[in-house]
């Protein structure tokens, strides 16, 4: 399906270029320790990890960081991730979080959950933690699929999706409908940053890391909750070819997951 | 992604074992210089290839789930006769 | 030595402060809530911190991460509190962080979810029974030692009656000996180094895919052995010259032990053997109190839990009849009728004499 002029030559990509020039990018964050992972092809739980990790190195948090991980394919990634972890239960990150926190203030602490682990099973955890303005930042990885177990439907799938329990798509009459959970969480006094990003194009990466970036300064400004919620493509638990991941997190996801920032310093952002 | 005439100005080395031929780099690429090859690594999968006229604008890497890129800029050619280098010529 | 007249509850929270206990989170629950409120109370005033957590799943998830990292850290509840947090309990266990645990139960109905480890999986967890407030003071700064010491929750079993009643203490720290660093404890330093920590329950590494069980099974399994052998701890008395034995724990200690000379008087020569670790079960000790008995009678307020644990101990070497019951009062906190000296030593005599006891419930 390419466009490409077949008249252009084919450039080896096998070692690394003779000649004056500078790399822009390495291959692996350097808050991986091993960047091998099973996770599956067209994933976008790295992506959107990746640029966590580096937000922690760029904004100089490397040894001041403490992340508490939930249980869903992204677990995986604690053995990869070079920083100090605290593995919770399922949706339970948010109240470990601020214990560490608490006892802890100066350091930067931070969930990693996805949408089955935080806005299933454990709602009230980050519902109360952000009322209670707990310093922590929570970072959620939304596919509208529990991944792990196979890809049955969590409160954040959308209408019409098809997945193992809604095998005729999300009907808002046997189903009821998706929680909005940046918006939510939005209305919340405690609450002081919060965004929802993507993952599904370079430009929505970048995007996504400059919103982790202003999570993570709100939290040590001391101004209360922060929460990024990034989108992420989870082919496998969407039924549809890998190669179609973007479009379909665009098209169904984003349409109602909408990407921008929801709250800054406080103070809801017109929408 | 017509041809610099002072030289390619990026190019990639790339991981091919580590590639789980997602494609998802093909569409992200923005002077569409990436597209499957024929090839396929230990694993099976196809891996993708580079063609002339690659910027070094890092979005490769950056939809990568698997960490297969790594991107380099070359720095402005002199107006020479041996200008032209690229990877691995 | 000062001794101030404390309630319970106070006593139990001036020792987690004396203890170095800095971190606190509860929800409110008859019986528990007073030392939700007096460590609501102190903590602040000692640089410390209390969460009012929103239930118990997240007041046992707010100490998991003060406890990880470094610091002496509580919580509790009540029985159907500790039920919410079994999960937890179960997870932290084994992950080895330490945390105390407070069940200020209503009755003693709680003896199987405390021993048999209410949670998933195998694992068992301390369990002391403090049967006075002067016992629990002293009892609550041991189990911050056992705590640091093992790696291990540490659950302390006490009830209404033990948080109500108000006994002249003398809450000064006690030193239990040197502990090892806090090497384990999260921090942040080790970030960027490769060597950066992963506190977690199943044995995961860093910089490694996948888990050993196996390797990490045998070393919790090897701990808790060495528990068990160190760590029981029990009380008895006059069971040298006893022809009978009563076995009980917590606050129906005090109860026993007048029943006990009520007994004697009548002319029963009766011991008492009273547990104070539920886990490790003293077996080896309460085998030898009651060699030569002709009769074990188990006093329990409930239908006969730890009285499964005196069969398990004995093996039919000797008789054993349950004489506690379920009692309660009408607000279903505990305080019931079994808590009388005279009504357990006319169960004890019938059960000494071969009579049946009703031991389901008492009214």
């Amino acid at each position: 399906m390419s466009d490409v002029n077949d008249k252009l030559r084919v450039i080896p990509t096998d070692k690394p270029p003779t000649g004056a020039c500078k790399v822009v990018g390495s291959f692996e964050p350097n808050l991986a320790i091993i960047p091998e992972h099973d996770l599956c092809p067209g994933c976008g739980e790295p992506v959107a990890i990746r640029q966590m990790l580096e937000s922690i190195e760029d904004l100089g948090h490397t040894t001041n960081a403490i992340g508490v991980v939930g249980i869903g394919c992204y677990t995986a990634f604690t053995s990869l991730m070079d920083v100090d972890l605290i593995q919770a239960l399922h949706g339970r990150a948010p109240s470990v979080a601020t214990g560490a926190k608490r006892m802890r203030p100066g350091n930067l602490v931070f969930t990693l959950q996805g949408d089955g682990d935080m806005v299933n099973e454990g709602l009230q955890e980050v519902i109360h933690t952000a009322a209670r303005g707990e310093s922590v930042t929570c970072v959620l990885l939304n596919n509208g699929v529990f991944g792990e177990t196979g890809g049955q439907m969590t409160s954040t799938t959308v209408l019409g999706q098809r997945t193992k329990n809604s095998l005729d798509g999300r009907d808002a009459e046997t189903h009821g409908y998706p929680i909005l959970i940046a918006d939510l969480i939005s209305r919340l006094q405690g609450a002081a940053y919060v965004a929802r990003g993507s993952v599904h194009d370079a430009k929505n990466v970048h995007k996504t890391r400059r919103l982790l970036d202003r999570a993570f300064e709100s939290q040590m400004k001391g101004q209360g909750f922060s929460f990024v919620e990034i989108l992420t493509m989870c082919p496998t638990g969407w039924f549809i070819p890998t190669a179609d991941g973007p479009d379909f997190l665009n098209d169904e996801l984003a349409a109602i997951h909408k990407i921008g920032e929801l709250k800054r310093d406080g103070i809801l952002v017109d929408s | 992604m017509s041809r610099n005439e002072n030289g390619p100005r990026g190019t990639i080395v790339l991981n091919a074992e580590r590639c789980k031929g997602c494609e998802l780099c093909i569409p992200a690429c923005p002077p569409r210089v990436l597209r499957m090859s024929p090839n396929r690594n230990q694993s099976g999968y196809l891996v993708p290839e580079l063609l002339e006229g690659c910027t070094g604008c890092n979005a490769c890497l950056m939809v990568c789930p698997d960490f297969c890129f790594e991107v380099y800029k070359f720095e402005p050619a002199t107006k020479s006769s041996e200008g032209q280098t690229g990877a691995g010529q | 030595m000062t001794r101030k007249l404390m309630e319970g509850s106070e006593a139990i929270a001036e020792a987690c402060v004396a203890a170095g206990c800095r971190f606190f989170s509860g929800y409110p629950m008859t019986p528990f809530t007073e030392l939700l409120e007096h460590m609501a109370r102190r903590l602040p005033e000692e640089g410390g911190t209390c969460i009012n957590s929103e239930s118990e799943l997240e007041a046992i998830g707010h100490a998991w991460g003060a406890a990880a990292t470094g610091y002496r850290a509580a919580t509790g509840s009540t029985g159907q509190g500790l039920s919410l947090m079994q999960e937890s309990m179960s997870e932290i266990t084994r992950a080895e962080i330490p945390i105390v645990i407070f069940n200020i139960a209503r009755g003693q109905g709680d003896y199987f979810q405390a021993t048999r480890g209410g949670g998933h999986g195998d694992y068992r967890h301390i369990v002391l029974a403090p049967a006075t407030v002067n016992e629990a003071v002293e009892i609550t700064q041991l189990a911050f030692h056992l705590a640091d010491k093992w790696r291990h929750p540490v659950v302390i079993y006490g009830d209404y009656l033990l948080g109500h009643t108000a006994e002249a203490v003398d809450v000064s720290a006690v030193d239990f000996g040197t502990l090892p660093d806090k090497d384990w404890a999260v921090d942040g330093r080790l970030g960027g180094t490769g060597k950066s920590k992963n506190i977690n329950p199943i044995g995961m590494d860093k910089g490694t895919k996948g888990i050993e069980p196996a390797r990490f099974w045998r070393a919790l399994l090897e701990k808790e052995k060495k528990i068990a052998v160190e760590e029981p701890r029990f009380e008895v008395e006059g069971a040298d010259d006893a022809d009978y034995l009563i076995v009980t724990f917590g606050t129906l200690g005090r109860f026993a032990h007048t029943a006990v000379k009520n007994l004697r008087e009548q002319g029963y020569k009766v011991g008492i053997f009273r547990p104070v670790t539920l886990w490790p079960f003293p077996k080896d000790a309460l085998i030898e109190a009651a060699k030569g008995k002709k009769h074990v009678a188990v006093l329990e307020q409930n239908a006969g839990q730890m009285i499964d644990d005196v069969q398990l101990s004995l093996l039919g070497s000797v008789p054993i009849t349950g004489i506690g019951g379920m009692s309660t009062d009408p607000s279903g906190f505990g305080v019931g009728p079994i808590l009388d000296s005279d009504l357990i030593a006319a169960r004890a005599k019938d059960a000494f004499e071969g009579k049946d006891v009703d031991a389901g419930v008492i009214e």
